[in-house]
């Protein structure tokens, strides 16, 4: 095939068709998307095509080369092991929004200039956030809304960039752009680090995942901030500041996910962590760096995916999610505690899994740059890493004490069957990394199997792993509570509260105080001066003749007058006195 | 057949009760935990005999990456449970107001 499509069209336009099907149409239809998107993707020539004018410049659709193709892979791979994850889902708005959203992470990876990867980024949040809305809930709800508003002002910031880039350079490509001190760049940069969730602009991603679909939530975890890991790799390599945006990704979020009830909320936190490893990688810059860093993003969809995934399977059949309502599940969902575990040694880097092979790069790229403190942080969030993702999730889910649930199903076959396949490939993958390696970026010699390296990675999990046991049998160990932990996102949270009675009280205040004045008060006295000012004027005018009259008389003709002012029949020898009294003014003058 | 198909659903539910899972015994919890202190053994005597050929001088250390990756864990919990949590702990309806 020469004509091959860029890929995002054949999701965005198939996934717009899905709901013309029924039934097992409809299933075989969503599950041959992804297989026909991947023969698309093998045909892609190498290089730029699908490229037109619009107005002055060249847009191009479809710029492959291997940093695009990776992701490219591995997205169309995501896709097919969700779709077949939520194929039981039978909501149409799911599977829509599924594929769109896809189809513009596809968009955005394999655009080459900035102008089409703009259109496709904010399309991500328009699909993300139906997959956030379509649980149905009030609380997805307003998440849904908190999550749009952030990266509504995230798009923005990019456009700003790119605009502003546009026109100093004239020049409308997605190549390296780096930081040079222009405020173009900058903008850019902040736009891309809002969908990466860095620290204090992170809170979106823990606010709404774990409020999303169960199968949304596997879609979310994939797309929207390794979109945006691709983006800095392909802009931003070697931009040092990124280090240490990285190292702080990576280390503050175990924290909260210590003490975190909800366990998909715990996963939220793990994904910042994982990303973090990422953008240290990308920071780094060097070719084993941006290797270790797309390799990890690879590994990260898939297990990340997979915890997601035996996560949303719990939430299914037992409609709880926090680990207070949990435990011992074990017992009635075996197979789905053994994809958990297989997710859980993934992304603690256990040898044979798949975080062994590529986390361990990006560290090694920090320390051949002599990175003291970088290097100590990273082995401190991969111990910690291990601790919340590796054992609470597995541990509190389906074993630790007994939830006291009965009559638990196994998961249905469908979503076996997708955590089978991610849980393979996480096996797969992590005892056969060359396959791996073979199609990243650089073509960069590295050897994860040193008997030095299983040996240490082995310790400090296998000692990591004693400190929970030992904090948890002597009672140390934070018991989960029935709370929520206040993140940055408290700042908009509450900030908007405050913001709203602030604006409240200052300008229904001011309303208010302008209705009293000038509605009910200028107005009023204005119309009372218009009805009497004439009458009491002219009755100063001619009041002293009236003096001199009796009382009676006096009161009789102010009355009169009054009236005759008030309803315009006025006596034709009083208008002809003012008449006169105006004309004399003017001779006067 | 509705009230077959009940008591068969009881029945199954009844077994799955009274059935000793894995963990349900002591003497497998005991035996996991016996499993778990072997291997750490194991490791701690294995470091000796792995030469690390290191980036970092530390990394040389006897059982560096043990004792790291313990400290590390216990100072994770403590300064969550400690320090994180009464910072921001708040009640689950702590936003509907």
């Amino acid at each position: 095939m020469i004509n091959a499509l860029p890929p995002a069209f054949i999701f965005i336009i198939g996934g717009l068709l899905i709901p013309l099907f029924r039934g097992r149409l409809q299933a075989a239809f969503m599950l041959l998307l992804p297989v026909l998107g991947f023969y698309n993707l093998l045909q892609l020539p190498m290089g730029s095509s699908g490229v037109f004018h619009f107005l002055d410049f060249q847009v191009t659709l479809c710029r492959v080369d291997r940093l695009s193709l990776l992701f490219g892979y591995i997205y169309h791979l995501i896709s097919l092991i969700t779709v077949i994850y939520i194929l039981h889902v039978k909501r149409n708005v799911e599977y829509v929004a599924g594929f769109i959203y896809a189809g513009a992470a596809l968009g955005a990876v394999f655009a080459g200039d900035l102008f089409s990867f703009f259109c496709f980024w904010e399309m991500l949040t328009v699909g993300s956030v139906m997959l956030i809305w379509a649980r149905g809930t009030a609380k997805a709800q307003a998440a849904g809304i908190r999550y749009f508003l952030v990266h509504a002002l995230g798009g923005l910031v990019l456009l700003a960039g790119i605009v502003m880039r546009v026109h100093e350079t004239g020049s409308l490509a997605f190549e390296l752009i780096g930081l040079n001190g222009s405020a173009a760049n900058m903008c850019i940069f902040l736009g891309i680090g809002i969908n990466c969730a860095w620290p204090m602009l992170h809170s979106w991603l823990v606010d709404a995942y774990p409020e999303a679909t169960i199968g949304g939530v596997v879609f979310l975890s994939a797309f929207t901030t390794k979109t945006a890991v691709y983006a800095l790799a392909r802009a931003f390599p070697g931009t040092e500041c990124l280090i240490w945006i990285g190292v702080g990704m990576a280390a503050f979020p175990i924290f909260f996910a210590v003490i975190e009830n909800d366990l998909r909320k715990v996963l939220a936190y793990s994904l910042i962590n994982q990303v973090g490893f990422m953008v240290v990688g990308i920071g780094i810059g060097t070719q084993l760096a941006i290797n270790g860093a797309t390799a990890h993003a690879f590994n990260d969809i898939l297990f990340k995916g997979l915890l997601f995934m035996s996560m949303g399977a719990v939430l299914h059949r037992t409609g709880k999610i926090n680990a207070t309502d949990l435990g011992g599940l074990y017992k009635y969902m075996p197979w789905t505690t053994g994809f958990c575990i297989v997710g859980a040694a993934s992304i603690s880097a256990f040898p044979l899994f798949s975080g062994f092979v590529s986390k361990s790069m990006v560290m090694e790229a920090a320390a051949h740059g002599h990175m003291q403190l970088v290097w100590l942080v990273l082995l401190f969030a991969s111990a910690g890493v291990f601790h919340h993702a590796g054992i609470k999730i597995p541990f509190f889910a389906f074993f630790s004490h007994d939830g006291g649930h009965k009559d638990i199903k196994e998961a249905p076959l469908n979503m076996l069957i997708a955590m089978g396949i991610a849980a393979a490939f996480c096996i797969g993958i992590g005892c056969f990394p060359k396959y791996l390696y073979a199609i990243l970026p650089y073509d960069v010699p590295y050897h994860p199997y040193t008997l030095a390296h299983v040996m240490s990675q082995t310790e400090l999990l296998f000692f990591s792993a004693l400190a929970f046991t030992m904090l948890l049998l002597a009672g140390i160990y934070p018991a989960e509570i029935r709370a929520i932990n206040v993140d940055s996102d408290w700042l908009y949270r509450k900030g908007g509260r405050l913001f709203y009675k602030v604006a409240d009280g200052v300008f229904n205040g001011l309303n208010k105080a302008g209705d009293q004045v000038f509605v009910s008060g200028l107005v009023g006295s204005l119309c009372t001066f218009a009805k009497q000012g004439p009458s009491h004027l002219l009755w100063l005018l001619i009041s002293p003749y009236w003096l001199m009259q009796p009382a009676d008389q006096r009161l009789a003709a102010k009355e009169r007058i009054y009236t005759e002012m008030r309803t315009g029949t006025v006596a034709i020898g009083f208008t002809a006195l003012a008449i006169a009294f105006y004309a004399s003014l003017l001779f006067l003058r | 057949m509705e009230k077959l198909e009940a008591m068969r659903a009881a029945i199954k539910t009844d077994v799955m009760q009274k059935r000793q899972h894995m963990f349900d015994k002591p003497e497998n919890v005991q035996r996991v935990l016996r499993i778990f202190f072997s291997c750490l053994v194991v490791l701690l005597i294995g470091d000796f005999f792995v030469h690390q050929h290191s980036f970092f001088g530390w990394e040389a250390w006897p059982e560096f990456y043990a004792v790291y990756g313990f400290v590390a864990c216990v100072v994770l919990v403590l300064v969550s449970k400690y320090v994180l949590r009464p910072l921001v702990m708040r009640d689950e309806d702590y936003y509907d107001d």
